[in-house]
């Protein structure tokens, strides 16, 4: 390539010194560390909530905790890791790598982009402090439907300022990144040359900026009826709490792909360069994302189908629902006709990317089931449905998430990570995450009521097994931190380049780690052909 | 590198769109009550908590329609609140009257609010009210009680496959804004 003597001269990466570069840290790679690392915090004490819950489900009856604290548990263990682990860790990786990969010195907004991190701890010690009030932490659920969530006692305002603070958090990153995206791009650098990451998370970006204000107007429409009287939810005054759902899920569908889009770019990245091919149809995954994140806005009520709604409304539901599997089996296809008969080699990000290839798409297929109305009445709210979206969510965002992480470390740190150990967590991850959550399904389906704490015990065994694996699933992630903090601390030295493989995004192109500041003055890209066409 | 500056615009733009998001959110509101109406779900109370102008009765003699009674308490408020009579059974086309008793526990005056709701919904249309204590709030001094009147019709029209109509009050304490808005 043309552009790749960059200028990094490593003597005048000026750091600030001592705990104010953090504290005011503006460089994006300060920020996305700290995002990053922030992620990992909140994914453990996510992840230390769910094995609480699936230590009380080992087995039939009440052992540990008594049914509001379970309720709790369920409730925060889910708003922590979606907004806590999985949206601070994508707005991480956003950091890190778009600037990189557009040519870009740093992010647009250096300044909001600190705020927006410093944001989150905030917002996170407020909903924590609600487990010392009194009625304890918020255990309605995270999708905090009235009646039952204004019954909370004093952590229902913190929940929902916290909701607020979350919500502002995330608005800013998106803003931030659509106007790193659309205006910082190194010449020549057109928009249909843009690594796939870059352009899954500017589609993220805008669904971020639609639907983040939703959640903030039912939560703060939740505040006034407990407050001020009004009654958007209260029958007695003329409400309506089934509109709460609707407004909620207006919001919640489209933020599950606010949860799963920027892990396809990641793995439309990793694939081609481990299978030494171009990505297959670059362009159709670039629509395929859009038209996905458009289908997002109109299939919000099959969360709803058995609250009860016109039988028109039941079928344009299940329709527009299905046809999100159009553009997903267009992404599904185009990422296996990428292998086909490529020179493929498993280094890790590599299997984390093959692994949420086919785990992802075992989610898809159970959401598939779930989008069929009639059927829906036999699954809501039962097991299926906790089996459907963590197979989207762990094996599919989570291992999304790691998988960009084994692909871009190297290039952090400058090391090389000790690859027999990340082999190791890989399998070990893979192989529990399914003794995990696959036999879910088969409790849904023989009808276990998912938020419930006790079980009648035709359900024993299958909740040992997926017990079993949640104890195994959960102590192996701290493979992952051993090798995080080792690759942090030394090893074999990394080469610009990292991987023996077909790389072609311009975070490759700069020394490895990458410099404090890089792309001080941007490559040129003019006349370049790119690699995807 | 780009000034800040250089930015505005799009930011500027962006921000709009964050702030028009959240009118939407509130926009939902109205457009949810409109689109209820339309489609007349019958989960709302459109239909059932506005009394009916006039009604022509032609009793249909040949065919007799179960009508159950529900009565519940919101949020475990300070009520006695049930039927008279859980049953009855009814001719459509033909003019009824049944009762539901309620008494104040609270110790303490309150305006009560009782919000209607029919199963199978989908025929919540054919159940026509010319009087209800569900159509206002109902005041009620410490301690007393009462007999509250409904008056009702069922419809002709009311498909054949019917037998059974359940007409279940939710009985609400009133927040003092609420109450005042109404
Ligand atoms: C082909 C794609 C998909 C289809 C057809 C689909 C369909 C559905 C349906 C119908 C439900 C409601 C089930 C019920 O409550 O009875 C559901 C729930 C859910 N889905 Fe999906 N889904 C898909 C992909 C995804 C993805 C990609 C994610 C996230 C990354 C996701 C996350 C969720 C979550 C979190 C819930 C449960 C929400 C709750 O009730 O707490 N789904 N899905
Ligand atoms: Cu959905």
């Amino acid at each position: 390539m043309a552009h790749a003597d960059t200028h990094d001269h490593h003597d005048h990466d000026h750091k600030p010194a001592g705990i104010g570069r953090w504290l005011f840290a503006t460089n994006h790679k300060d920020i996305g560390t700290m995002y990053l690392l922030w992620a990992l915090f909140m994914f453990f004490l996510g992840g230390a909530m769910a094995l609480g819950i699936r230590l009380e489900l080992f087995k039939p009856g009440m052992q540990w905790f008594d049914p509001g604290f379970y309720n709790s548990l369920v409730t925060n263990h889910a708003l922590i890791m979606i907004f806590g682990a999985v949206m601070p860790a994508w707005v991480g990786l956003a950091n890190w790598m778009i600037p990189l990969q557009v040519g870009a010195p740093d992010m647009a907004l250096p300044r909001m982009n600190n705020y927006s991190f410093w944001i989150l701890p905030f917002a996170f010690t407020l909903l924590l402090s609600s487990f010392f009030t009194a009625g304890g932490a918020p255990a309605g659920g995270w999708t905090l439907y009235p009646p039952l969530s204004l019954q909370a006692g004093d952590s229902f305002p913190l929940t929902i300022f916290a909701i607020h603070m979350m919500g502002i958090s995330s608005i800013m990153g998106a803003i931030n990144v659509i106007v790193t995206i659309m205006n910082m791009r190194a010449p020549g650098m057109t928009l249909l040359k843009l690594p796939l990451f870059c352009w899954t998370w500017l589609i993220t970006a805008y669904l971020l900026i639609a639907v983040m204000p939703v959640l903030a107007g039912a939560v703060t429409m939740l505040l006034t009826d407990h407050y001020f009287g009004t009654s958007f939810f209260n029958p007695a005054g003329g409400g309506d709490p089934v509109m709460f759902q609707h407004i909620f899920w207006f919001f919640g569908h489209p933020e599950v792909y606010i949860l799963i889009l920027p892990a396809f770019g990641i793995v439309s990245e990793i694939i081609p360069a481990f299978s030494r091919k171009p990505l297959f149809g670059y362009d159709a995954m670039v629509y395929a994302t859009a038209s996905i994140a458009f289908l997002s806005f109109i299939v919000w009520a099959h969360h709803m189908f058995t609250v009860g709604m016109p039988l028109a409304g039941q079928t344009f539901f299940m329709m527009s629902t299905m046809l999100i599997a159009i553009p997903t089996g267009v992404k599904v296809f185009n990422w296996t006709a990428t292998m086909w008969k490529g020179s493929l080699s498993f280094e890790p990000p590599m299997l984390f990317a093959l692994a949420f290839l086919f785990l992802f798409t075992i989610g898809g297929f159970s959401g598939l089931m779930l989008a069929i109305a009639p059927a829906d009445f036999q699954y809501q709210d039962t097991y299926f449905v906790v089996a459907h979206f963590h197979y989207v969510l762990v094996p599919g965002a989570v291992f999304g998430i790691m998988a960009g992480v084994y692909y871009w470390l190297p290039k952090w740190t400058g090391h090389m990570y000790n690859m027999t150990l990340a082999k190791w967590h890989f399998w070990v991850s893979t192989i529990s995450v399914n003794v995990l959550f696959f036999p879910q399904h088969f409790l849904g389906l023989a009808g276990m009521p998912r938020r419930i704490p006790d079980y009648s015990t035709q359900f024993t065994d299958w909740n040992m097994v997926s017990s079993v694996g949640g104890f195994v699933f959960g102590f192996s992630q701290l493979l992952f931190v051993v090798l995080i903090w080792q690759c942090a601390r030394g090893g074999a030295k990394a080469t610009d380049k990292v991987w023996d493989g077909m790389m072609t995004g311009l975070e490759w192109t700069v020394a490895s780690p990458a410099p404090y500041h890089s792309f001080t003055e941007a490559p040129d890209l003019t006349g370049v052909a790119d690699s995807h066409h | 590198m780009e000034k800040p500056r250089g930015h505005r615009g799009l930011i500027g733009r962006l921000l709009l769109f964050t702030a028009g998001s959240f009118a939407f959110g509130f926009a939902l509101v109205p457009l949810y009550s409109v689109l209820c109406k339309v489609w007349d779900t019958g989960n709302r109370w459109y239909g059932t908590q506005t009394a009916q102008a006039s009604v022509v009765e032609r009793p249909d003699t040949d065919r007799v329609v179960t009508i159950e009674f529900v009565g519940n308490v919101a949020h475990q408020a300070d009520w006695e609140f049930a039927p008279t009579a859980n049953t009855m059974k009814v001719h459509p086309g033909k003019l009824y009257e049944a009762t539901f008793h309620a008494k104040n526990l609270t110790g303490h005056p309150v305006v009560a609010q009782a919000v209607p709701s029919i199963a199978p919904q989908t025929i919540a249309r054919y159940f026509k009210k010319t009087q209800c204590f569900c159509f206002e709030p109902q005041k009620f001094a410490s301690d007393e009680s009462r007999e509250m009147l409904i008056r009702f019709i069922v419809d002709r029209d009311l498909p054949g496959d019917i037998d059974r109509i359940t007409l279940s009050y939710s009985f609400f304490d009133l927040p003092q804004q609420a109450a005042s808005n109404r």
